[in-house]
């Protein structure tokens, strides 16, 4: 499980995050929502160390993370997978050297034994026969995959993605979404996802955070943010006109 | 951002960067393509300049030399202690900061750019030092051994363009090469003392440049340009002060 309590964090004097508590429970799938710009990115980069709180703490099992010197992080690290947005897959490595390259950082594995289990975790995100391409000659949802399979391949308890569906079609976005989930749900791993994909919301929010302006304004499932009368969440959730007339169907239904 | 502060967070940096490397066989990876990539890819651009700025060096030198009081052997030694003590080590550094620093920034930006480098973070890897490390240490190590290729290819060019142009013969531009060389001979560890600080130089602050770009496109490009001028700038004046401590 990973737990902040109370952070805060400011950037030359600007107040990005207030107060934020929140719980993130193993073998679900946690969101973090909210409007660009409301700081649930920076939420997310303080979680991982990428950002040092100001006050408040990051604890991971029992663990506080905030409190820790690089060395302690590190191993902590070797815990976490992280997709992010652009996928941040290393340029000059193919496909598979990506995937190994944290076997290769961290483990005393054979050449022969990475390349067995990169080839597992290729094979569990669908990318097949792709071993010797480069990043750039992949598409952005195979990049996004091959992102994952890096997260996994070193049988993480906690996966972050950073908006893991950005630049994607409906369809290729789902694919992902459920990837992630099933993912979450096999390997029991904490799972983090920063998204304001309303489709990812209502298909794999199984427990919500809605950060607005700073603060934690809302927090359920995707089942309850369809009922919610929180005026923020309604705002954000259903700013189309197609979505409020949905809802209204929903709730008269 | 003042010059303290760049200085300030140079040096701060500097010290991740000499840390353990996190796997050895990593790094000797690493450290063997930044060879190839910076010190070997470098080589046929240095030979050609040095056998052209060899050969302009004894033709300006002979026929600046209007007194028949100056011996002709004058050329030889002229365009030795100027190839040696100035030419090799310090303009091919500038050179190469010019191709290498612009490369190293830019490789260092985008990967900051693109979330990269805080993928490596995020895995647990010393960031500065996995990129940082392999690159200064290969350029520190490996670019003297370029430099002396330039001296070598720069007196040949001397020698190439005085004898082909009819201004003196082999034997005193020989002879030029070697006169007082006893005495000199101290310049070319000083020359090499200079190349292996302008070696670091010129791929330390590229890479500082580099790994603090924030932004898009844009400052990738912006931060290139600020390498290139900010190692050239470096460079000399590291010139001046080690020619004082050293020569003086």
């Amino acid at each position: 499980m990973v737990e902040v309590k109370n952070i805060n964090k400011s950037f030359a004097g600007t107040q990005v995050l207030y107060d934020v508590s929140a719980k993130f429970e193993p073998g679900r799938m946690n969101l973090i929502i909210g409007a660009s710009g409301q700081g649930k990115s920076v939420m997310a980069k303080c979680i991982v160390g990428l950002h040092e709180v100001d006050e408040g703490q990051v604890i991971y099992d029992g663990r506080d993370f905030s409190a820790m010197n690089r060395k302690q992080r590190t191993e902590i690290r070797k815990e976490i997978g992280m997709l992010f947005q652009g996928s941040a897959l290393f340029d000059s490595l193919s496909v598979i050297e990506n995937v190994m390259f944290p076997l290769r950082m961290f483990t005393n594995k054979t050449e022969e034994e990475m390349r067995e289990r990169a080839a597992f975790c290729l094979n569990r995100v669908n990318i097949i026969g792709k071993d010797n391409l480069l990043p750039a000659e992949c598409s952005g949802g195979m990049q996004k995959r091959i992102g994952i399979a890096r997260a996994i391949a070193m049988n993480p308890k906690y996966l972050f993605c950073d908006e893991p569906n950005s630049g994607l079609d409906p369809k290729t976005s789902i694919v992902i979404d459920n990837l992630i989930r099933e993912l979450t749900y096999e390997y029991k791993m904490t799972t983090i996802v920063i998204t304001h994909d309303m489709n990812s919301v209502m298909e794999v929010g199984d427990h919500i955070i809605f950060i607005n302006q700073g603060r934690k304004a809302w927090e359920g499932s995707n089942k309850e943010i369809i009922r919610t009368d929180n005026e923020e969440v309604i705002s954000f959730v259903y700013a189309s006109s197609f979505m409020k007339n949905l809802r209204e169907k929903l709730i008269n239904s | 951002m003042n010059l303290f502060d760049h200085i300030g967070r140079f040096i701060i940096m500097l010290r991740s960067v000499f840390t353990k490397p996190e796997k050895w066989k990593v790094f000797r990876k690493r450290f063997f393509n930044e060879v190839d990539y910076i010190v070997i890819n470098s080589i046929p651009l240095v030979a050609f300049l040095s056998v052209f700025m060899g050969a302009v060096i004894s033709l300006q030198t002979a026929s600046n030399m209007s007194s028949p009081l100056l011996p002709e052997y004058t050329i030889g030694y002229i365009t030795r202690q100027s190839t040696i003590l100035e030419f090799s080590p310090t303009i091919i550094s500038l050179i190469i900061a010019g191709k290498v620093g612009s490369n190293i920034a830019s490789e260092i930006g985008t990967m900051r750019v693109t979330e990269q480098i805080d993928a490596l973070e995020i895995m647990g890897v010393n960031s500065i030092g996995y990129l940082m490390l392999p690159k200064i240490l290969a350029t520190m190590i490996f670019f003297p051994f370029v430099v002396i290729v330039s001296m070598t290819l720069s007196l040949i060019g001397g020698w190439i363009a005085g004898v082909q142009s009819g201004l003196y013969t082999t034997e005193t531009y020989v002879l030029g090469i070697q006169a007082f060389w006893y005495e000199d001979a101290d310049g070319l560890y000083y020359a090499l003392t200079k190349t292996i600080v302008f070696a670091f130089l010129l791929t330390a602050i590229p890479s500082y440049y580099g790994y603090y770009t924030r932004g898009g496109a844009l400052e990738v490009g912006r931060s290139s340009t600020k390498a290139v001028v900010a190692s050239s700038v470096a460079i000399l004046l590291a010139n001046y002060v080690l020619t004082q401590l050293i020569l003086i």
